[in-house]
Protein backbone atom coordinates (compact mmCIF):
# COMPACT_ATOMS: atom_id res chain seq x y z
CA UNK A 1 0.00 0.00 0.00
CA UNK A 2 1.28 3.35 -0.55
CA UNK A 3 2.07 5.64 2.51
CA UNK A 4 2.58 9.31 2.27
CA UNK A 5 5.40 10.28 5.14
CA UNK A 6 6.29 13.38 5.64
CA UNK A 7 9.13 15.68 7.38
CA UNK A 8 9.93 18.90 8.64
CA UNK A 9 12.88 20.56 9.25
CA UNK A 10 13.49 23.31 11.45
CA UNK A 11 15.87 26.52 11.01
CA UNK A 12 17.30 25.90 14.88
CA UNK A 13 18.54 29.55 15.29
CA UNK A 14 15.39 31.28 14.42
CA UNK A 15 13.09 28.83 16.32
CA UNK A 16 11.60 31.18 19.27
CA UNK A 17 10.43 27.91 21.10
CA UNK A 18 6.65 29.09 21.69
CA UNK A 19 5.50 25.18 21.45
CA UNK A 20 2.79 26.40 19.21
CA UNK A 21 4.09 24.06 16.41
CA UNK A 22 3.59 21.25 19.02
CA UNK A 23 0.39 21.86 20.05
CA UNK A 24 -0.97 21.75 16.38
CA UNK A 25 0.78 18.31 15.17
CA UNK A 26 -1.97 16.33 14.67
CA UNK A 27 -0.17 12.97 15.52
CA UNK A 28 2.39 14.23 18.23
CA UNK A 29 5.81 14.54 16.18
CA UNK A 30 6.97 17.52 17.43
CA UNK A 31 9.12 18.11 20.94
CA UNK A 32 10.77 20.65 22.44
CA UNK A 33 15.08 20.44 22.38
CA UNK A 34 16.16 20.36 25.91
CA UNK A 35 19.51 22.26 24.32
CA UNK A 36 18.86 25.83 23.37
CA UNK A 37 19.67 27.31 20.28
CA UNK A 38 21.86 31.14 20.48
CA UNK A 39 19.41 33.19 21.33
CA UNK A 40 18.61 30.97 24.06
CA UNK A 41 15.20 29.06 23.46
CA UNK A 42 14.79 25.95 23.34
CA UNK A 43 13.89 25.02 19.49
CA UNK A 44 11.84 22.11 17.79
CA UNK A 45 12.40 19.54 16.71
CA UNK A 46 10.89 15.39 15.44
CA UNK A 47 10.95 13.51 18.27
CA UNK A 48 8.50 10.62 16.35
CA UNK A 49 9.47 11.32 12.71
CA UNK A 50 8.03 8.00 11.60
CA UNK A 51 4.36 9.33 12.74
CA UNK A 52 5.05 13.01 10.42
CA UNK A 53 2.14 12.79 7.26
CA UNK A 54 3.66 16.47 6.57
CA UNK A 55 -0.05 18.13 6.86
CA UNK A 56 2.09 21.38 6.92
CA UNK A 57 -0.14 22.01 10.15
CA UNK A 58 2.88 23.27 12.35
CA UNK A 59 4.46 25.53 9.68
CA UNK A 60 1.28 27.23 9.34
CA UNK A 61 0.87 28.31 12.44
CA UNK A 62 4.61 28.87 13.25
CA UNK A 63 4.82 32.79 13.90
CA UNK A 64 8.48 33.04 12.89
CA UNK A 65 8.06 30.87 9.58
CA UNK A 66 10.90 28.31 10.43
CA UNK A 67 9.67 25.08 9.49
CA UNK A 68 10.06 23.56 5.86
CA UNK A 69 7.60 20.63 5.21
CA UNK A 70 8.62 17.97 3.08
CA UNK A 71 6.28 15.05 2.13
CA UNK A 72 6.74 12.13 -0.81
CA UNK A 73 4.58 8.73 -1.63
CA UNK A 74 6.15 5.37 -0.90
CA UNK A 75 5.10 2.74 -2.82
CA UNK A 76 5.73 -0.71 -0.44
CA UNK B 1 16.64 3.05 13.20
CA UNK B 2 18.89 3.02 10.48
CA UNK B 3 16.22 2.10 7.93
CA UNK B 4 14.64 5.45 9.21
CA UNK B 5 17.13 7.53 8.54
CA UNK B 6 17.76 6.28 5.25
CA UNK B 7 13.93 7.26 4.81
CA UNK B 8 14.34 10.92 5.71
CA UNK B 9 17.04 10.96 3.52
CA UNK B 10 14.73 10.18 0.78
CA UNK B 11 11.90 12.29 2.17
CA UNK B 12 14.07 15.89 2.85
CA UNK B 13 15.25 16.56 -1.05
CA UNK B 14 14.49 19.52 -2.81
CA UNK B 15 11.57 18.27 -5.22
CA UNK B 16 9.57 16.89 -2.02
CA UNK B 17 8.87 20.74 -0.61
CA UNK B 18 5.40 21.08 0.15
CA UNK B 19 5.80 24.46 2.47
CA UNK B 20 8.72 26.71 2.83
CA UNK B 21 9.31 30.44 3.89
CA UNK B 22 8.13 32.67 1.28
CA UNK B 23 10.76 34.68 -0.22
CA UNK B 24 9.00 37.79 0.10
CA UNK B 25 10.09 37.63 3.58
CA UNK B 26 13.65 39.26 4.33
CA UNK B 27 15.87 36.60 5.92
CA UNK B 28 15.62 39.12 9.28
CA UNK B 29 14.66 37.33 12.31
CA UNK B 30 11.07 38.47 13.56
CA UNK B 31 11.26 41.38 16.02
CA UNK B 32 8.18 39.96 17.82
CA UNK B 33 7.95 37.82 21.51
CA UNK B 34 7.39 34.24 20.72
CA UNK B 35 4.16 33.04 19.69
CA UNK B 36 2.84 36.56 18.44
CA UNK B 37 0.19 36.40 15.63
CA UNK B 38 2.23 39.20 13.79
CA UNK B 39 4.03 36.37 12.14
CA UNK B 40 1.75 34.54 11.01
CA UNK B 41 -0.09 37.75 9.30
CA UNK B 42 3.22 38.94 7.45
CA UNK B 43 3.90 35.41 6.01
CA UNK B 44 0.27 34.88 4.79
CA UNK B 45 0.32 38.36 3.27
CA UNK B 46 3.86 37.97 1.74
CA UNK B 47 2.51 34.30 0.29
CA UNK B 48 -0.59 36.08 -1.19
CA UNK B 49 1.40 38.87 -2.98
CA UNK B 50 4.07 35.98 -4.18
CA UNK B 51 0.90 33.85 -5.49
CA UNK B 52 -0.63 36.76 -7.39
CA UNK B 53 2.81 37.55 -8.51
CA UNK B 54 2.54 41.49 -7.79
CA UNK B 55 5.71 42.00 -5.73
CA UNK B 56 6.67 44.88 -7.91
CA UNK B 57 3.27 46.54 -8.07
CA UNK B 58 2.36 46.32 -4.10
CA UNK B 59 3.23 49.14 -1.56
CA UNK B 60 2.84 48.23 2.03
CA UNK B 61 2.20 50.97 4.79
CA UNK B 62 3.37 49.82 7.77
CA UNK B 63 1.97 51.49 11.01
CA UNK B 64 3.12 52.68 14.64
CA UNK B 65 3.32 49.50 17.14
CA UNK B 66 5.04 46.86 17.38
CA UNK B 67 4.70 45.92 13.52
CA UNK B 68 6.63 49.19 12.80
CA UNK B 69 9.10 47.15 11.24
CA UNK B 70 6.72 45.62 8.87
CA UNK B 71 9.37 47.20 6.37
CA UNK B 72 12.36 45.01 7.01
CA UNK B 73 10.57 41.90 6.91
CA UNK B 74 8.35 42.63 4.16
CA UNK B 75 10.26 42.41 0.75
CA UNK B 76 8.16 44.92 -0.91
CA UNK B 77 7.73 48.89 -1.17
CA UNK B 78 6.50 50.00 1.88
CA UNK B 79 5.80 53.36 3.55
CA UNK B 80 6.11 54.28 7.52
CA UNK B 81 3.40 56.51 8.11
CA UNK B 82 2.79 58.66 11.34
CA UNK B 83 0.62 56.65 14.23
CA UNK B 84 -2.84 56.39 13.21
CA UNK B 85 -2.29 58.00 9.49
CA UNK B 86 -1.49 54.67 7.72
CA UNK B 87 -5.52 55.23 5.50
CA UNK B 88 -4.76 58.61 5.00
CA UNK B 89 -1.75 57.74 3.47
CA UNK B 90 -2.51 54.97 1.57
CA UNK B 91 -5.33 57.15 0.52
CA UNK B 92 -2.86 59.40 -1.58
CA UNK B 93 -0.39 56.63 -2.82
CA UNK B 94 -3.22 54.81 -3.90
CA UNK B 95 -4.95 57.79 -5.70
CA UNK B 96 -1.51 58.86 -7.02
CA UNK B 97 -0.69 55.33 -8.57
CA UNK B 98 -4.70 53.54 -9.02
CA UNK B 99 -2.99 50.55 -10.97
CA UNK B 100 -0.77 49.78 -7.47
CA UNK B 101 -2.34 47.28 -5.12
CA UNK B 102 -2.12 49.29 -1.54
CA UNK B 103 -2.61 47.89 1.96
CA UNK B 104 -2.23 49.28 5.85
CA UNK B 105 -1.17 47.33 8.10
CA UNK B 106 -1.95 48.11 11.98
CA UNK B 107 -2.64 47.15 15.30
CA UNK B 108 -5.71 48.10 17.73
CA UNK B 109 -3.68 50.92 19.33
CA UNK B 110 -2.74 52.67 15.92
CA UNK B 111 -6.40 51.98 14.05
CA UNK B 112 -9.08 51.82 17.09
CA UNK B 113 -7.44 54.56 19.39
CA UNK B 114 -5.26 57.83 17.51
CA UNK B 115 -6.41 56.59 13.62
CA UNK B 116 -10.20 56.42 14.42
CA UNK B 117 -10.68 58.81 11.82
CA UNK B 118 -8.78 58.71 9.20
CA UNK B 119 -10.19 55.17 9.57
CA UNK B 120 -13.52 55.36 9.44
CA UNK B 121 -12.92 58.38 6.68
CA UNK B 122 -11.15 56.32 4.31
CA UNK B 123 -13.75 53.29 4.63
CA UNK B 124 -16.89 56.22 4.17
CA UNK B 125 -15.12 57.10 0.90
CA UNK B 126 -14.61 53.73 -0.44
CA UNK B 127 -10.89 53.82 -1.20
CA UNK B 128 -9.64 50.67 -2.96
CA UNK B 129 -7.20 50.04 -0.58
CA UNK B 130 -6.87 46.92 1.90
CA UNK B 131 -6.86 47.34 5.33
CA UNK B 132 -5.37 44.47 7.70
CA UNK B 133 -6.36 45.33 11.61
CA UNK B 134 -4.50 43.31 14.22
CA UNK B 135 -6.47 43.22 17.24
CA UNK B 136 -4.79 41.55 20.34
CA UNK B 137 -7.18 44.03 22.76
CA UNK B 138 -4.48 46.39 24.06
CA UNK B 139 -1.33 48.41 23.37
CA UNK B 140 1.72 45.46 23.01
CA UNK B 141 4.19 47.70 22.39
CA UNK B 142 4.44 49.95 24.95
CA UNK B 143 3.69 47.49 27.83
CA UNK B 144 0.25 45.97 27.54
CA UNK B 145 -1.86 49.67 28.55
CA UNK B 146 -5.55 49.29 28.02
CA UNK B 147 -6.78 49.70 24.59
CA UNK B 148 -10.07 50.88 22.97
CA UNK B 149 -10.52 47.44 22.11
CA UNK B 150 -9.86 45.88 25.96
CA UNK B 151 -12.47 43.39 26.81
CA UNK B 152 -14.83 43.98 29.94
CA UNK B 153 -12.87 43.04 32.72
CA UNK B 154 -9.69 41.90 30.95
CA UNK B 155 -6.75 42.71 33.14
CA UNK B 156 -4.05 45.32 31.56
CA UNK B 157 -1.03 46.96 33.18
CA UNK B 158 -3.48 50.19 33.61
CA UNK B 159 -6.49 48.48 34.88
CA UNK B 160 -5.04 45.79 37.52
CA UNK B 161 -8.11 44.93 38.49
CA UNK B 162 -9.71 44.16 34.81
CA UNK B 163 -11.68 46.91 32.44
CA UNK B 164 -14.58 48.72 34.54
CA UNK B 165 -16.65 49.89 31.71
CA UNK B 166 -18.96 52.15 33.98
CA UNK B 167 -15.44 53.73 34.50
CA UNK B 168 -13.55 53.67 31.21
CA UNK B 169 -15.94 52.71 28.57
CA UNK B 170 -16.97 50.07 26.35
CA UNK B 171 -14.74 48.33 24.11
CA UNK B 172 -15.07 49.39 20.24
CA UNK B 173 -15.87 47.17 18.09
CA UNK B 174 -14.29 48.57 14.66
CA UNK B 175 -15.01 45.63 12.08
CA UNK B 176 -19.01 46.04 12.82
CA UNK B 177 -18.19 49.38 12.65
CA UNK B 178 -17.57 49.96 9.39
CA UNK B 179 -19.32 47.83 7.85
CA UNK B 180 -22.33 49.80 8.11
CA UNK B 181 -20.01 52.58 5.76
CA UNK B 182 -21.08 52.44 2.17
CA UNK B 183 -17.87 52.91 0.88
CA UNK B 184 -16.53 49.61 2.25
CA UNK B 185 -16.70 46.25 0.01
CA UNK B 186 -15.79 43.45 2.22
CA UNK B 187 -15.34 43.75 5.61
CA UNK B 188 -14.43 40.01 7.54
CA UNK B 189 -12.93 39.20 10.77
CA UNK B 190 -10.10 36.40 11.50
CA UNK B 191 -7.76 34.60 13.53
CA UNK B 192 -4.59 32.78 13.02
CA UNK B 193 -3.63 31.08 16.17
CA UNK B 194 -4.83 27.33 14.54
CA UNK B 195 -4.18 25.99 10.87
CA UNK B 196 -7.48 26.29 10.36
CA UNK B 197 -7.97 30.12 11.14
CA UNK B 198 -4.83 30.55 8.96
CA UNK B 199 -6.29 28.66 6.10
CA UNK B 200 -9.58 30.87 6.35
CA UNK B 201 -7.39 34.12 6.75
CA UNK B 202 -5.65 33.66 3.79
CA UNK B 203 -8.50 33.35 1.80
CA UNK B 204 -9.52 36.27 3.22
CA UNK B 205 -6.46 38.29 2.54
CA UNK B 206 -6.42 36.97 -1.13
CA UNK B 207 -9.83 38.30 -1.64
CA UNK B 208 -8.59 41.61 -0.01
CA UNK B 209 -6.20 42.48 -2.90
CA UNK B 210 -8.19 40.47 -5.89
CA UNK B 211 -10.95 43.55 -5.03
CA UNK B 212 -8.84 46.18 -5.47
CA UNK B 213 -8.96 45.06 -9.33
CA UNK B 214 -12.36 45.83 -8.86
CA UNK B 215 -12.46 48.92 -7.38
CA UNK B 216 -15.83 48.63 -5.57
CA UNK B 217 -14.43 49.84 -2.54
CA UNK B 218 -12.23 48.67 1.09
CA UNK B 219 -11.32 45.68 2.43
CA UNK B 220 -11.49 45.75 5.51
CA UNK B 221 -9.41 42.87 7.25
CA UNK B 222 -9.64 42.19 11.12
CA UNK B 223 -7.61 39.53 12.81
CA UNK B 224 -8.18 38.54 16.20
CA UNK B 225 -4.42 38.52 17.97
CA UNK B 226 -2.62 37.65 20.82
CA UNK B 227 -0.57 39.45 23.13
CA UNK B 228 1.32 36.71 25.40
CA UNK B 229 3.95 39.38 26.84
CA UNK B 230 1.22 41.64 27.32
CA UNK B 231 -1.37 39.11 28.82
CA UNK B 232 1.18 37.95 31.08
CA UNK B 233 0.81 33.93 29.80
CA UNK B 234 2.59 31.22 27.71
CA UNK B 235 2.15 31.75 24.08
CA UNK B 236 -0.46 28.45 24.38
CA UNK B 237 -2.33 29.46 27.14
CA UNK B 238 -2.61 32.92 25.39
CA UNK B 239 -4.07 31.20 22.82
CA UNK B 240 -6.21 29.56 24.83
CA UNK B 241 -7.80 32.64 26.54
CA UNK B 242 -8.05 34.22 22.73
CA UNK B 243 -10.39 31.09 22.17
CA UNK B 244 -12.14 31.43 25.49
CA UNK B 245 -12.55 35.30 25.80
CA UNK B 246 -11.57 37.72 22.92
CA UNK B 247 -13.40 34.88 20.02
CA UNK B 248 -16.56 34.98 22.09
CA UNK B 249 -16.65 39.07 22.38
CA UNK B 250 -14.93 39.44 18.83
CA UNK B 251 -16.80 36.35 16.77
CA UNK B 252 -14.71 35.51 13.38
CA UNK B 253 -16.42 35.53 9.95
CA UNK B 254 -17.42 37.59 7.21
CA UNK B 255 -19.44 40.35 8.05
CA UNK B 256 -19.91 41.93 4.41
CA UNK B 257 -18.94 40.34 1.36
CA UNK B 258 -19.54 42.40 -2.12
CA UNK B 259 -20.68 45.27 -0.44
CA UNK B 260 -24.10 43.10 1.12
CA UNK B 261 -24.26 43.16 4.82
CA UNK B 262 -24.56 39.50 6.15
CA UNK B 263 -27.42 38.73 8.30
CA UNK B 264 -26.65 36.26 11.12
CA UNK B 265 -30.01 34.56 11.37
Amino acid sequence: MAKIKGAIVIDVERCKGCELCMDSCPTDVIRMEKKVNGKGYHYAYMENPENCTGCINCALVCPDAVITVYRKKFED
Amino acid sequence: MEKENLRLDEIIREENIVFHKTSLLTDKVFSYCPGCGHGVVHRVIMEIIEELGIQSDTIGISPVGCSVFAYDFMNIDMQQAAHGRAPAVATGIKRCWPEKYVFTYQGDGDLAAIGTSETIHACNRGENIAIFFINNGIYGMTGGQMAPTTLSGMKSSTTPYGRDTMLMGNPIKMTELVATLPGTYFVTRQAVHTALYVRKFKKAARMAFENQKLKKGLSFIEVVSNCNSGWKMSPLQANRWMEENMLAFYPPGDIKINGELIKKT
